[in-house]
């Protein structure tokens, strides 16, 4: 284990910023701290730095706990949101500051700055100052200082946050490749789950202060351990329906729900993609009103108006919906293939029920 | 049409009537001229009166030579004293939350709405003979008020916001994530304040130095209270100039002259060394904005 933390707790004042978390990040692993803001990762991250001290728990890194070891002794690079590079000293002396402050030798710094130079891509910067580099590669200097030291693990704190749209799915791609090359066991902070699906081997993910899974990004996504987890990785529809005699319903939509007292509410929960549709209108048992049409690339999101008036989201694929000659305004049938019972937004998530025995969707998984 | 003709119409709406704009700017010179470079030219003129070889023997004399050095050595304990404390004082406010952090703000700004002289007999209060620490003090022959120790303690206590005061903004916007980044890369304490802040409050710093050496060296009020005026001993420059113009003979008063030049000297050069500093600072200024506007 490269690091972890087992039961740690930080409180701010009275405020909890992070409540009874454990977790462990294996050595080399590209990880993910996933939450909306005020989630508590940012805390986590630099109680795993050293910035801030834990009120509770322990800290390990590399089977050493680290609690009583000061932040200059941890051996982690630490990547500020804003970067955080020194204004005053030129791209050259930025990366190399770690190195001298650790007595490096002069000519092993000079060929480590070099080295890491070239491999960043700042043959030409070396001599610019912070305020003469574009975004980027501010990005890349401020990764390159904070890995010159040769840590055992790198904390990057929203490294795309401060970066315009188009550079950060460069940036993003370049983090992957970077780790792929270098191997060193890399955490990073972000409020976005495409960009943690998309980047991380695994994603921790948190909301008010609490975790509340950690796996890999298909396993967050297909088994989402709650609610929580659900809604914030990719989209799902949520339906309270009645029960009634034995079949919970709202408008046209009925779920089984044998042995629930009548009057109850239940929580269906589905994914767009759970949600098939035809332009056939016998194809399918329910019928629709297809509003409107969202182009997101291979995929489409649709939005179907039912008789009742209910809107639920569905996801198809472009050929698909090609294919089958859609267009906004047409009557289409629905089915919903998989649903699952919802029981409140932490509570642990039942499997996802079938509600026709048929072939499993091709289209694209993961969206 | 031509950039300078179109900015003239433009502005032409909201613009004063010329005979306006004379006058005001002919007031402004001609106060200027009158009351801060006519003085400062007459000081030298008056000091030069008798010629160089007067001028030369008025500043060594024994007396305005002692008067120098005392002046340098009040200046040479007193600014580096302000330093430290200004550092302290910045950093205070500047990175940290504490009770009472307002009221610590209010007290730097204090010796500005002072009057020297109370600050100096505030001392006296405090160190003199009949003062509060008068006995214990005596009793240990130490010697506070009409000595040395006094005159750097009443500098230090006039020129104590300078140095803090030009510190606190700088630091409050450069904030704290630099100093973390050193401290994430294996700097000490130490490492962190030598290598990354003061780099970036130097500016700031400096000319917080000048100004508070400045005034150290030009002070007369708080000073002139707690020195005693012993010829030769606890005379600073200014109090020097006060004792030679008090003279009343030809003489003395062009010597009073020679050792203001040299104040006045003091003042041009400070002026200069400001005007670049605070030239240097608006452009690191506008490079940290350019930064953080892209």
């Amino acid at each position: 284990m490269s690091i972890e933390l087992k039961n740690v707790t930080k409180q701010f004042g009275e405020v909890p910023a992070v409540h009874n978390v454990s977790f462990s990040v294996r050595e080399g692993e590209l990880m993910a701290l996933l939450g909306p803001s005020g989630g508590g990762k940012t805390t986590v991250l630099r109680m795993i730095a050293g910035l801030e001290m834990p009120t509770a728990g322990d800290v390990y890194i590399r089977g050493r706990r680290v609690n009583d070891v000061p932040v200059q002794q941890r051996n982690i690079g630490f990547v500020f949101q804003n970067y955080a590079l020194f204004k005053h000293m030129s791209v050259a002396k930025n990366i190399a500051f770690g190195l001298k402050i650790k007595g490096w030798k002069r000519a092993d710094a000079g060929s480590r700055v070099a080295e890491l130079v070239k491999l960043f891509g700042l043959e030409d910067l070396e001599s610019r100052y912070p305020h003469q580099l574009s975004g980027g590669q501010r990005q890349r200097v401020a990764i390159a200082r904070a890995l010159a030291p040769k840590p055992s693990v790198l904390l990057l704190d929203e490294p795309f946050g401060a970066v315009d749209a188009k550079i950060r799915q460069e940036l993003r791609e370049w983090l992957v490749t970077l780790h792929h090359d270098l191997n060193v066991t890399t955490i990073f902070v972000t409020h976005d789950q495409e960009e943690a699906m998309e980047v991380a081997n695994r994603i921790v993910i948190f909301s008010r202060g609490v975790l509340e899974q950690v796996g890999t990004p298909r396993e967050v996504y297909d088994e989402p351990a709650n609610e929580f987890v659900a809604r914030f990785i990719g989209a799902m529809n949520v339906l309270e329906p009645v029960v009634h005699g034995g079949v919970a319903r709202l408008g046209e939509l009925e779920f089984p729900a044998a042995g629930q007292a009548d009057g109850q509410k239940l929580r269906i929960g589905f994914r767009p993609y759970s949600v098939q549709i035809s332009s056939d209108l016998t194809q399918h048992r329910h019928h629709a009103v297809l509003r409107h049409t969202f182009f997101l690339g291979v995929l489409l999101r649709v939005e179907l108006e039912l008789p009742s008036g209910l809107a639920i989201r569905a996801r198809m694929t472009k050929e698909d919906y090609a294919h089958q000659g859609l267009e906004d305004g047409r009557e289409v049938s629905f089915q919903i293939r998989h649903y699952r019972v919802l029981a409140g937004e932490t509570a642990g998530l039942p499997p996802e029920i079938e509600l026709r025995h048929q072939a499993l969707p091709s289209i694209g998984e993961n969206i | 049409m031509s950039r300078t003709s179109h900015r003239h119409k433009s502005q032409r709406g909201a613009e004063e009537p010329a005979v306006v704009r004379w006058l005001l700017i002919s007031i402004a010179l001609g106060f200027s001229f009158v009351f801060l470079l006519l003085p400062l030219v007459n000081v030298f003129a008056q000091a030069l009166s008798r010629g160089w070889a007067c001028y030369g023997n008025a500043l060594t004399q024994p007396d305005s030579l002692a008067a120098i050095r005392l002046t340098l050595l009040v200046a040479a304990i007193g600014v580096p004293l302000n330093v430290v404390f200004g550092l302290a004082a910045a950093w205070a406010v500047a990175k940290f939350e504490f009770r009472g952090k307002l009221l610590l703000i209010t007290l730097i700004d204090l010796p500005f709405s002072v009057s020297p002289v109370v600050a100096g007999l505030m001392l006296v209060v405090l160190f003199g003979a009949q003062g509060f620490f008068g006995q214990w003090l005596d009793a240990r022959d130490l010697n506070i008020i009409f000595g040395v120790p006094g005159i750097v303690l009443a500098t230090v206590f006039v020129t104590f916001p300078f140095v803090a005061r030009e510190l606190i903004p700088v630091m409050q916007a450069t904030g704290s994530e630099q100093e973390q980044a050193a401290l994430t890369l294996g700097a000490n304490g130490w490492q962190t304040f030598w290598h990354v802040t003061l780099p970036s409050v130097k500016w700031g710093l400096l000319y917080g130095i000048i100004l508070s050496n400045a005034r150290a060296m030009g002070e007369f009020g708080a000073v002139s209270v707690v020195s005693g005026h012993i010829t030769g001993q606890t005379e600073t420059m200014p109090l020097r100039v006060e004792a030679l113009y008090q003279g009343a003979t030809a003489a003395s008063t062009t010597a009073a002259f020679a050792v203001a030049s040299l104040l006045a000297l003091l003042a041009l050069l400070t002026l200069g060394v400001k005007t670049f500093l605070e030239w240097k600072q608006a452009r690191a200024e506008k490079l940290a904005a350019g930064r953080a506007h892209r």
